[in-house]
């Protein structure tokens, strides 16, 4: 029995978005795609604002598209108006930067979209199928927690699943996307950011499409899905507002340039800095 | 007077005393005294760690953490952290200063088949020889440089950490570290830097806990137990499971004899809990912090 909050989807397949990050751009290319490719619904997970420009743009969008959105620690932080991300670097460097694009983010964001931040939920669960999944945004006991594919032991997953009675478990907040298939047809998912690209040296931006296998077993189909979207336009954008070029770049470039210090190693070994 | 109890939330992180007390070195800031001569904590045998990998998977450990005293010291050590990689994510705290290449060779090739991080933590007190060395014992700047360069000829990425018992107060000390490690060849310097845990050696070297530095009932309301390490972890030793890599020398701190035993509360008693109340995240990676919500 799943628990009484459980709403059933009549859906075969679903579009789940990680982190915006203000990336407004990308969020418009995804809804599209996700459209076209025949997703009944769209998610998003948390993290709206932070690193891009024009954060009031993102809110707009998710609303007339009807995205069901939970909230993420930088959403947060914004609607409790706290004076950092929350995201606890200690590197000098990467919490000179992490300040800076949260302080021009809670400036921009307008107050009626800063308390709807504060009305979203932390989590939510939903059936697809026969499949239960719980989508939050870092863990799902605690929104701020990063899940890194090379420092989550696969029993920890286990655990995951059989302490929150759940089949399959969504999350973001780390920024790199990833999946792992576990003992008894479950699935952890990070589905990693529409706000930047993954420290892989490309500029595309990725979403997680879930689908009802059409098969007599109706098993679960996980897809990640690459976004192409005017990256260059949104570094203009980036440059006109002040941001940090180092923000720029990564837009540019695919590589990360700031927050590098949470990366576990083989996460960072992937990226060039 | 009442004191705080911590309980185990969830066994994220299990810790292996896997060189005991014994080290190569003597440093003079080591807060459990290890040396070439203590022996108060023995090598842990290869088939005790495996017992505990396979007891700690029903329990839903995340990370395994080696430490010691001098994990490189122990024989099997390079098995041990093959074996640990098929299980989970692996950090081993080191001095640096005892590795052979053949053995960071086997390493890298078991780091490489596993979809799971193998994390080097790397000791280095001062940004210069006379205050790393005034620390960790002479010639040691030049040995732990050099460790460090080993790792990095073999493709991974160390994490310096920095327990500045002598600088604490300098607040360009990170990018201090920063400059040494550009300087010595590593072009993206991962660095932690941690408070001074006033027991065991370093106790008698600096200065001791003022009476006061206790963690009180009071003090936990609204604090997050998260930051604590024995909020999230336990450590297997040759004398059985420790609450912390950090009391070992308190006989308190020992749990049980299983790992199962030793998931109880523990009652901060002790005067380093001050120093992991105030700093908090002590013992765990920067992508793992616990940290609140
Ligand atoms: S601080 Fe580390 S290297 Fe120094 S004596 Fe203690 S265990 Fe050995
Ligand atoms: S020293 Fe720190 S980790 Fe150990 S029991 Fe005290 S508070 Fe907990
Ligand atoms: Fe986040």
């Amino acid at each position: 029995m799943p628990p009484a909050d459980t709403a059933t989807l009549d859906y075969r397949r679903i579009a789940v978005f990680g982190g915006v990050y203000s990336n407004y751009l990308a969020l418009a290319a995804a809804l599209e795609d996700a459209r076209r490719r025949g997703a009944e619904e769209c998610f998003c997970l948390g993290d709206m604002g932070a690193f891009g420009p024009h954060p009031d743009r993102v809110f707009g969008l998710l609303r007339d598209c009807g995205v069901r959105c939970i909230q993420g620690n930088y959403d947060n932080s914004i609607a409790r108006g706290l004076d950092d991300c929350q995201c606890g670097y200690t590197d000098p460097r990467d919490n000179y930067f992490a300040r800076l694009s949260y302080q021009y983010t809670f400036a921009h964001t307008h107050p009626d979209n800063r308390a709807w931040l504060g009305t979203l939920p932390t989590e939510l669960r939903l059936l697809l199928g026969k499949y239960r999944l719980l989508l939050c945004h870092g863990s799902p006991r605690q929104m701020n927690e990063f899940l890194w594919e090379s420092t989550s032991s696969s029993a920890f997953l286990d655990y995951l699943m059989r302490a929150y009675d759940t089949d399959v478990i969504l999350a973001t907040h780390t920024g790199i996307k990833w999946r792992r298939d576990l003992e008894g047809g479950k699935h952890f998912i990070n589905v990693g950011v529409l706000g930047r690209p993954e420290n892989d040296g490309r500029t595309n931006v990725w979403y997680a499409l879930l689908t009802l296998a059409r098969s007599a077993s109706e098993g679960l189909e996980v897809e990640f899905i690459p976004v192409a979207y005017d990256h260059e336009q949104l570094a203009a954008q980036m440059r006109a507002e002040r941001l940090p070029d180092e923000f720029v770049a990564t837009v540019l470039t695919g590589w990360w340039t700031t927050c590098l210090e949470v990366l576990p190693y083989k996460e960072r070994c992937r990226g060039r800095f | 007077m009442q004191l705080p109890s911590i309980p185990l939330a969830h066994l994220d992180d299990l810790w292996f005393q896997v060189s005991g007390t014994v080290c190569n070195l003597a440093c003079t800031h080591c807060f459990i005294s290890c040396s070439p001569h203590n022996h108060s904590f023995g090598f842990l045998d290869f088939e005790t760690v495996r017992t505990a990998l396979e007891e700690s998977v029903a329990l839903g450990v995340k990370e395994y953490y080696f430490t010691g005293g001098e994990p490189f010291l122990h024989p099997r050590m390079t098995e041990i952290l093959e074996l640990t990689l098929r299980y989970g994510p692996a950090t081993v705290l080191t001095n640096g200063t005892v590795f052979k290449d053949q053995w960071l060779q086997r390493l890298r090739v078991a780091a490489d088949a596993s979809n799971y991080s193998l994390e080097f933590r790397v000791s280095m007190d001062g940004y210069t020889p006379e205050a790393n060395d005034a620390l960790r014992g002479h010639g040691t700047f030049e040995r732990i440089l050099r460790g460090v360069g080993q790792l990095l000829h073999h493709g991974f990425l160390p994490i310096l950490t920095v327990t500045p018992a002598n600088d604490e107060d300098d607040p360009q000390l990170f990018e201090r570290f920063v400059r040494l490690l550009r300087e010595n060849g590593y072009e993206r310097p991962r660095i932690k830097i941690l408070p001074t845990l006033r027991i065991g050696a370093e106790a008698k070297r600096g200065r001791g806990y003022d009476e006061h530095e206790r963690v009180t009932v009071e003090m936990m309301e609204g604090y997050d137990q998260a930051r604590l390490v024995c909020n999230h972890s336990r450590v297997v030793t040759d004398r059985g499971i420790y609450v912390c890599p950090i009391l070992l020398e308190a006989p308190d701190a020992r749990l049980g004899d299983t790992l199962k035993e030793a998931l109880a509360p523990f009652a901060l008693a002790h005067q380093a809990c001050h120093t992991c109340y105030q700093y908090g995240a002590l013992c765990a990676n920067a992508s793992s912090r616990h940290r609140d919500a």
